[in-house]
């Protein structure tokens, strides 16, 4: 991830792919309003997928993954840190822009709010979970197709959430249940996945 | 038996595409599997007599 | 490298660690794989005459309902194969046993085709009762998502030359899968509620009549076994694959 290209292609591709949808389906307001949680996620989730599969790649290659494993010091903090790392140049910064992005489905003020916490907290789950998808896979021959097939179940649940807080917004409904799961997920995964992460990576360099 | 003719029990009440069908799927992949394996199996025995004559 | 894996632990905590050599493994599994398969056969002639022949017809979907003798087993055995499977690769790793891991790899297979299985019946079942092919329930949407996570197991698996490697890493893959399980499946019955209330419960009196519930238990039980002998069968030729330049894999030949 050491690359700009790397944090800003999976932005460029959240944009062109949720740009891309109106074009697909036509310009009618109502209907871009009922399918933007939908697809404003999917778009969110493929982005995220993107470039995860280069998470550990180059950490592997140059040989810094065995040091960082040799190290004293527990290698779950090193973990944790290269996923705040990926969540702050990759999740967050897209979250960040969605709101601009969901302008074009015709989204107002309370549900941009809910979009933008919503994705704040999705895009940290991807991170998490992603990590453990690119551990388990970094030296093996499968790519970004590998990780994206391992990854898409476990995405799943955040994607239903995510895209539920923002249709409940538009339907006038309360947000705080999926949003509260959401923040619970996050807080799981963020106890669970760097262990899972550190495992895959021990064996990926036996 | 809960049929009174060969002919009811292939018509399945109007449904018989979908039982039959459905009966049809299951064993074909469990036959398929079967095969499948076998196949392996006689590969794998093949390849340890390979290498047990090499020896 | 010699195949006395079991040797790694010096006095085995119990006789079951003997099957963790793999000669032993083969020995033990070639008898096992016979008796699966004449008991998947017997229960399967035994609840297909009950399912077909003998049960009556649903008041509300006539004899469409059927498929379920099929559709159900097909259904549980992915889930429970999904969650062996898991055991099997938690085993594996904790003690560092390979035919655990191969146990869990000869599953994959098995597991994925009675999920694709699944989701045909369903979907055969679907067709006449609800009028379309595909229903976006919880339950088929969940079958669907377990088919993803054994395609993504095998295919981490296959994307390793280095067989240890590739055990290891998919054993993690399958007990990450195991534990989203149930939130993936929380999360999909929360997206949507439709599905027919499960008939059977452990804890309530099944709401289907007696003979159903036999035909439904016995294809269970013969899919179960068909199952464990497939799977054992496919252990066996990985092991043979493994273990071709071993002396003991030779001996074997020699007795063909």
């Amino acid at each position: 991830m050491r690359q700009p290209v790397d944090i800003l292609a999976p932005l460029a591709f959240f944009i062109m792919v949720a740009s891309l949808f109106p074009l697909g389906i036509g310009p009618d307001k109502s209907l871009l309003l009922r399918i933007a949680p939908g697809i404003i996620w999917v778009s969110a989730l493929l982005a995220s997928l993107l470039g995860l599969h280069r998470l550990y790649e180059t950490d592997l290659g140059d040989g810094s993954l065995e040091q960082m494993l040799l190290c004293p010091g527990p290698t779950v903090l090193f973990v944790v840190g290269k996923i705040a790392a990926h969540w702050l140049l990759s999740g967050l910064t897209l979250a960040l822009i969605s709101p601009i992005v969901a302008l074009q489905y015709g989204l107002e003020r309370a549900s941009l709010w809910t979009l933008l916490l919503s994705l704040m907290l999705g895009t940290s789950i991807f991170s998490l979970i992603g990590s453990i998808g690119a551990a388990l896979a970094v030296g093996g021959r499968g790519g970004s197709v590998l990780v994206a097939l391992i990854l898409m179940p476990l995405y799943v649940p955040v994607l239903i959430l995510g895209s539920g807080a923002l249709t409940a917004t538009l339907t006038g409904a309360d947000p705080s249940a999926h949003l509260s799961l959401l923040g619970a997920l996050s807080c799981a995964m963020l106890a669970l996945a760097p262990w899972a992460t550190t495992a895959a990576l021990r064996v990926s360099v036996e | 038996m809960h049929w009174h003719s060969l002919q009811e029990f292939l018509f399945m009440g109007g449904y018989g595409t979908y039982v039959w069908g459905s009966l049809l799927v299951t064993t074909g992949a469990i036959a398929s599997e079967s095969w499948l394996v076998r196949c392996r199996m006689f590969r794998a025995r093949q390849s340890v007599t390979v290498v047990a004559a090499r020896q | 490298m010699q195949s006395d894996s079991g040797s790694l632990i010096a006095k085995p905590r119990s006789r079951l660690f003997a099957f963790a050599a793999l000669p032993n493994f083969f020995k033990l599994v070639t008898r096992l794989v016979p008796a699966f398969t004449i008991v998947g056969i017997v229960a399967g002639l035994a609840g297909a005459a009950v399912g077909f022949l003998v049960a009556p017809t649903d008041a509300q979907q006539g004899e469409a309902y059927r498929i379920i003798y099929l559709h159900v087993p097909a259904a549980w055995l992915s889930m429970v194969l999904y969650v062996a499977m898991a055991m099997w690769a938690a085993i594996g790793l904790i003690y560092n046993t390979r035919a655990s891991a191969i146990m869990a790899i000869a599953i994959a297979p098995t597991g994925a085709l009675f999920t694709f299985l699944a989701l045909c019946t369903g979907s055969l079942w679907g067709k006449p009762t609800w009028g379309t092919w595909w229903v976006w329930d919880a339950r088929l949407t969940s079958e669907l998502i377990l088919l993803f996570l054994y395609i993504g197991f095998m295919a981490l698996h296959a994307s390793f030359d280095d067989a240890r490697r590739a055990d290891k890493a998919a054993a993690i893959l399958a007990i990450v899968g195991v534990v989203n399980v149930p939130i993936i499946y929380f999360s999909v019955k929360w997206w949507n509620t439709l599905h027919q209330g499960a008939s059977i419960r452990l804890t309530e009196a099944p709401s289907m009549a007696t003979p159903m519930l036999i035909g439904l238990l016995l294809m269970t039980l013969s899919l179960w076994a068909y199952a464990a002998a497939i799977t054992l069968q496919r252990a066996k030729c990985i092991v043979l694959e493994r273990e071709r330049e071993a002396a003991w894999a030779s001996d074997f030949a020699k007795e063909l």
